[in-house]
């Protein structure tokens, strides 16, 4: 079969791989019909993760039809469209009991801070993923939901992580009616988390990025403020500006590790990789909230440790919550958004590739080119 | 808490202030317990190990389901194995890590070779997509690589040069 195949930094293909096997009685295997490429994926090819093998499949974002199934499985019939969420996830363990589903613990023995999650590093556990024609999808009663009937496949693809991250965002965000919600970045988690802050009932909503296409997309597709950070001195000093001298009611950080707008941030974390990536957009997220304020992180970040102004939110007492997205426990309440209209997710995809394109698709989307937001792959068996 | 478990009945005040609904992290966490039952929820079945697994020594055992792809192989394999000494806190575990991932490269780029494939690095890297969304910056990577190449030749052949005389 057809697959991504990861090379090195900067460089992927496609490439021949044997058809991936049935290694437990949870599995299934999904015949893949869309697949993305993600803001997360960008950190892997950057070479940004330890662990990450060349060889490897990525791809965490897909969907498919379910072609074989494991012994045990009793939810999945084969033919049935799925949706995958990003994490591997058992349903048993402790944390998936208590709905975290991206901190599942019985499905990543590489490492305990990060749950599985399909082509995402051997730190991830090790999956090959979804940017192909086939892919291992284990624990296949937990995680995978059938797609409704009237759901367009390209909507049901962002439900596999982009709109249930943007939602987490949000709901981790704690807003409280009437509050001004700052959302770094422009990419699809980012432009997601501002149209759901809406939902959360925030008074304001301001996301700043410094690619002006994907800002002007923002402030049409979530109704919303969007201002470049290049044309500021200073983006914190902004946005105490416009909120009165006060400061954000929450901020979010919809970037991660790759984030410009400091030289020394960006030399530090992703050239000499001395921290986990750069973390410029969380910097001036701490620093641009309200005392007593909550800055909630989506945006990814390496394993070792990042520079922030740790100092500043122990005296603004500022609440940080983070995490991986939980698909599985978002998805009900995010299809009901969108049969009701209150999302329209496939607005956001501007590129699909063939997969057989695969390494233009990265290089498009790493690189901004073309004025992309986001690629989706097809493989070639689903073109037929 | 209307009575204080025997364990802590000396602890005079023991949970007078707890307050179940203060419960920060809901809803991305609906607390039930099982926290403290620790690591002995009832397991799925175990996947057979077929490959070479690299387990973090901040855990147990394998995980009951866990990804085959890419086992270690090679110097970056070796060098992956010793990582996994130290734990997920210590450089001494994501520092090889990244050196293994670098030596991975050329490792693959002379697989490649091996097997009769020379690997097409401008198209691996998506150069087709700058020449149709990107050409100025395209054209001043390849002014890079013509400077550096010149520069280089320069440079050896004066060496060379010195050497002869
Ligand atoms: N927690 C999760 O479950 C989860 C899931 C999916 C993605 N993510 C992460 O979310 C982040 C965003 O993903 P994406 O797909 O939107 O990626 P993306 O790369 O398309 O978007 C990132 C955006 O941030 C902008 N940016 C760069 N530096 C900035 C700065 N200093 N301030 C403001 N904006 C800045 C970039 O111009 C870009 O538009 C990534 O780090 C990704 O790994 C997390
Ligand atoms: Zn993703
Ligand atoms: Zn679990």
């Amino acid at each position: 079969m057809l697959a991504m195949n990861y090379r090195g930094p900067f460089r992927v293909r496609a490439a021949h791989k044997p058809y991936p096997e049935i290694l437990h009685p949870g599995d299934a295997i999904v015949r893949v019909t869309r697949s993305c490429i993600c803001g997360s994926d960008l950190h892997l090819y950057h070479g940004l993760v330890p662990d990450t093998r060349v060889g490897m499949t990525f791809g965490h974002e897909f969907i498919g039809v379910v072609e074989e199934i494991g012994s045990s499985v009793q939810k999945l019939a084969v033919g049935d469209n799925v949706i995958v969420p990003f994490n591997v996830a058992c349903g048993t363990c402790a944390f998936c009991k208590q709905g975290l589903f991206g901190n599942c613990h019985e499905s990543n023995p590489q490492a305990t801070a990060v749950g599985g999650i399909f082509g995402y590093s051997h730190t991830a556990g090790g999956y090959d993923g979804g940017q192909a024609e086939f892919v291992r999808v284990p624990y296949a009663d937990v995680g995978p939901t059938i797609i409704p009937e009237w759901m367009d496949h390209d909507d049901a693809v962002l439900l596999t992580d982009v709109v249930p991250t943007g939602y987490q965002a949000a709901e981790m965000g704690g807003i409280k009616t009437g509050d001004t919600v700052v959302v770094f970045g422009a990419g699809p988690v980012g432009i997601m988390a501002a149209k759901c802050a809406w939902l959360f009932g925030a008074g304001r909503v301001i996301v700043i990025d410094h690619l002006e296409y994907r800002l002007d997309f923002v402030r049409n597709y979530a109704q919303c403020e969007a201002y470049n950070f290049r044309s500021m001195e200073d983006p914190v000093l902004f946005i105490k500006k416009t909120t009165d001298w006060f400061g954000a009611d929450v901020c979010i950080d919809a970037v991660g590790g790759d984030a410009s707008g400091s030289p020394l941030q960006t030399i530090t974390g992703k050239k000499l990789l001395l921290q986990a990536g750069s973390a410029t957009a969380l910097h001036w997220a701490i620093n641009s909230v309200k005392k007593g304020g909550i800055v909630s992180i989506v945006g990814v970040y390496g394993p070792t440790d990042n520079l922030v102004p740790i100092g500043n939110v122990v005296n603004k007492g500022i609440t940080i919550r983070a995490n991986q997205a939980s698909v599985k426990r978002l998805l009900p309440r995010l299809i009901d958004h969108i049969q009701a209209g209150r999302l329209d997710p496939k607005a956001i995809i501007t590129h699909r590739v063939p997969l057989e394109e695969v390494a233009d698709a990265y290089h498009i989307f790493s690189a901004k080119l073309d004025n992309c937001i986001k690629p989706i792959l097809i493989p070639p068996s689903a073109r037929k | 808490m209307e009575q204080i478990p025997n364990e802590y009945s000396h602890i005079n005040g023991w949970g007078i202030d707890a307050d179940p609904k203060n419960e920060p992290t809901y809803p991305m966490k609906n607390y039930t317990g099982d926290d403290h039952q620790r690591i002995n929820w009832e397991r799925p079945p175990l996947q057979n190990v077929t490959v070479e697994i690299l387990k973090s020594n901040e855990r147990p055992n394998l995980t009951a389901v866990f990804g085959t792809s890419s086992p270690p192989s090679g110097l970056s394999g070796a060098i992956r194995r010793y990582a996994f000494k130290s734990s997920e806190s210590e450089y001494g575990h994501w520092l090889p890590l990244l050196l293994a991932d670098r030596i991975n490269v050329v490792e693959g780029i002379i697989d490649d070779l091996r097997q009769g494939h020379i690997p097409n690095i401008f198209a691996e890297k998506g150069w087709k997509a700058d020449w149709k969304y990107n050409r100025i910056g395209l054209a001043k990577n390849v002014l890079i690589g013509v400077a550096v190449t010149t520069a280089l030749i320069v440079l050896v052949n004066r060496k060379k040069r010195k050497s002869a005389l």
